[in-house]
């Protein structure tokens, strides 16, 4: 008997169809996942019991380790024991080595393709991430009870392009689909439901184990934008336990260096106050030392609070700093933030939540475990993708995740609204008449990064028509691409002089499964130089049409008149040799074919021009003209 | 007719319509799908429909409609953990065969 959960009234699923999808916080120093159980949206359990799995993957002589198992072979086998892999994924290596000088990893490939190398061979970072989410993922399966729909994996808000998409090799590499990347400052937010407000400015603080994060966003209309984002990546609660140990020290008597096993004692013992100390006014301070003989066998000192803050101020006022950044660069005062959310276990130091409350003016939001927010909202996002919420609690896009344009002559795309543009959004551009006399333009919508028609998806085919017959590339059409709040693509087309309209609506955000795009956008990379000689080559062949219909319009009117026999005979031949040269590849020879018959029809042109004039002039006097 | 609950199913009912802060209780049914003819519905109920019976069990208004009463009654809902995975079972003495996967059962 498989288990069932509540649904949404109207959504039970259909047996063997459960929409089962999981959030997946892949973070530096650890990950979680979560997973929305009768609607009640939790952090999911190893075998073990523990919600958090540390980022470490360890490569041994025929396993690889994952999480706690991996995390013992951190300090025995470092060179193959990977941590923190999310700062090196998507990064290029002279990058990361200025970044991370320090690493303790042996790096091999290119430049902008580093791999690690392992016993186990060379490893890439995402290779080393899937190796993180397939555990996460097993774990939701058993967790859940069958197949994922699909994830939302979370990435830092200041993420570029390629560590997006890297991030999202990850999931394809581990077989799992993903429903979306979700920024986490947004999640954090989608978790404490601040996404139900329709607008509002919002301050996202981050400080985790060893990284800190401040976000500014604001939310309009249900679609969070990222108004600025700042911080520090070497700054966390990691530097709190440093300044409560080298106290420890101080207080103890002793002096560095010490012996491996006292400093492991000392920072255990820091960790254990700064946690203990977050409930508690007052802590004891207990070292044991292995030498029992010593007069002093142990030492005992007691730690309150007070001496905590003073020790880690420096710190809470680093971030702080920030903090003004991030509101200077947001153009955001402080006391127009509406809701402060707090994100890492750090954030449960009380000196951190009064400093922060101090700052923004307000209560910081921290009912949420901090540790297990960003995972949360994620799992809420991702039960909404997967189809588990009615359609009117439908969470927004936020980005357009392809390209989306229109055809042109010669089947080329003209991208009008860019791939991860932030939406609502509408752009549009001028086209025009491509013959004389053009009463009716086809309209034809693409979504994709290619350069060819039939190398992206065709959205929807519609007509302008109503166009005044006017000379070719007189007329004017305004074309605007508009996706609203929903994710919705609305074309128009309207002819400027008459104003005639003509409008479709299609739905890109469904017409493409994540794994399409995750192909169409790599194909567009594998293909870019291809595509950029096709679409020349295309554009050449159109040209040469157009020249070709141009010139023999006007043989057929005025050829008998104004030519000779050989006059004429030079240009038919020279249009017949186009002809058959537009219908090579050969971008350069189409291209001297055009020069050649322009050349050869330009005495045919002057009389044309002649002729017409005294044709407009006949039968009017000068002062008319 | 009767519909009842287990401790377990009684708390975990109550927490998650709790959490959800809105709704008039919680609906057991049946629908005809599945490989062996008709599957389980459990869904939180907003609104209540005119065929809807509702019982009081352990203070949770258990709702349930006219039609697939006739193949609940009886039933007890449990609320249990299979490894990592847990969730809600349903417990029929109408059911006489379920599909291998057990999603579904007939009468």
């Amino acid at each position: 008997m498989a288990l069932l959960q509540i649904a949404e009234p109207g959504l039970s699923s259909v047996p063997h169809q459960h929409r089962l999808a999981a959030g997946i916080d892949l973070g530096t120093t650890n990950s979680l996942v979560a997973s929305v159980k009768s609607g009640l949206p939790e952090t999911l359990q190893d075998s073990n019991g523990s919600d958090i799995t540390p980022s470490i993957v360890s490569y041994q002589q025929d396993t690889v380790l994952v999480g706690h198992a991996a995390e013992a072979f951190s300090v025995k086998d470092p060179q193959n024991t990977i941590k923190s892999v999310k700062r090196l994924i998507g990064r290029s290596l002279s990058d990361i080595k200025s970044k991370y000088p320090a690493l303790p990893y042996e790096f091999s490939g290119e430049d902008n393709h580093p791999k690690l190398v392992t016993r186990q061979g060379e490893q890439d970072p995402v290779q080393v991430s899937a190796k993180i989410l397939s555990q996460l993922v097993e774990r939701a399966k058993s967790s859940l009870g069958g197949e994922l729909e699909g994830v939302v994996i979370t990435v830092p808000a200041y993420f570029d392009d390629a560590q997006r998409q890297s991030t999202k090799d990850a999931a394809t590499l581990a077989g799992v689909n993903v429903l979306r990347l979700l920024n986490e400052p947004t999640a954090a937010a989608v978790a404490y439901g601040l996404d139900s407000k329709q607008e509002g400015v919002i301050a996202v603080y981050d400080l985790g184990g060893g990284t800190f994060d401040i976000s500014i966003l604001r939310l309009n209309k249900g679609v969070f934008e990222v108004l600025a984002t700042g911080g520090d990546s070497a700054l966390g609660g990691d530097d709190f336990d440093i300044a409560i140990a080298d106290h420890i020290i101080e207080k103890s008597g002793l002096a560095r260096p010490l012996s491996n096993s006292l400093e492991r004692q000392i920072s255990e013992q820091a960790c254990h106050a700064k946690e203990q100390l977050s409930s508690q006014e007052k802590v004891q301070v207990t070292l044991a030392f292995e030498d029992a003989l010593a007069a002093n066998s142990e030492v005992s000192f007691e730690l309150n609070r007070q001496t905590l803050d003073s020790l880690i101020q420096p710190l809470v006022t680093k971030t702080l700093r920030s903090c003004r950044r991030a509101l200077k660069d947001a153009d955001i005062k402080a006391d127009e933030i509406n809701e402060v959310v707090m994100v890492g276990g750090s954030t449960r130091v009380p000196l951190v939540r009064s400093s922060v409350g101090d700052f923004f003016k307000r209560p910081p939001l921290t009912s949420i475990d901090p540790d297990k927010v960003v995972a949360i909202g994620a799992a809420i996002q991702a039960d909404v993708l997967a189809g588990n919420k009615p359609d009117n609690e439908m969470l927004l896009l936020d980005v357009t995740p392809l390209s989306l344009g229109l055809e042109t002559m010669g089947g080329l795309v003209e991208k009008v609204i860019p791939r991860n543009t932030t939406i609502p959004v509408a752009k549009a551009q001028e086209f025009t008449t491509f013959k004389d006399g053009q009463t009716a333009m086809a309209i034809h919508v693409l979504q994709g990064e290619r350069e060819l028609v039939e190398d992206c998806r065709s959205l929807a085919r519609f007509e302008l028509r109503g166009i005044p017959a006017m000379t070719a590339g007189a007329a004017h059409i305004r074309v605007t691409f508009k996706v609203d709040a929903d994710g919705l693509l609305s074309v128009s087309a309207m002819e400027k002089s008459t104003k005639v309209e003509s409008s479709i609506q299609v739905k890109p955000s469904f017409g493409l499964e994540e794994n399409d795009i995750i192909n169409m956008l790599q194909d567009s990379m594998s293909h870019a130089q291809e595509d950029m000689d096709a679409r020349m080559l295309k554009e050449q062949q159109v040209e040469a049409t157009r020249v070709h219909e141009n010139v023999s319009a006007a043989l057929a009117q005025d050829g008998a008149n104004l030519l000779n026999e050989q006059e004429r005979e030079a240009i038919e031949n020279a249009l017949a040799e186009l002809l058959t040269t537009s219908q090579s590849s050969d971008i350069a020879a189409i291209e001297q074919a055009i020069k050649d018959t322009d050349n050869i029809t330009s005495t045919f042109a002057e009389r044309r021009m002649d002729a017409s004039i005294r044709t407009a002039l006949a039968g009017h006097s000068v002062d008319e003209v | 007719m009767s519909i009842s609950m287990t401790p377990a199913a009684t708390e975990r009912v109550k927490l998650f319509l709790a959490n959800r802060g809105k709704g008039v209780g919680l609906r057991l049914g049946v629908k005809t799908t599945g490989c062996s003819g008709l599957a389980y519905v459990l869904e939180f109920v907003d609104s209540l429909n005119d065929d809807d019976e509702v019982f009081n069990v352990d203070d949770v208004n258990i709702i349930v409609d006219g039609k697939s009463l006739v193949h609940l009654d009886g039933t007890q809902l449990d609320f249990v953990k299979e490894g990592l995975n847990e969730g809600f079972k349903f417990t029929n003495p109408n059911a006489k065969g379920e599909c291998g996967c057990g999603e579904s059962f007939n009468v």
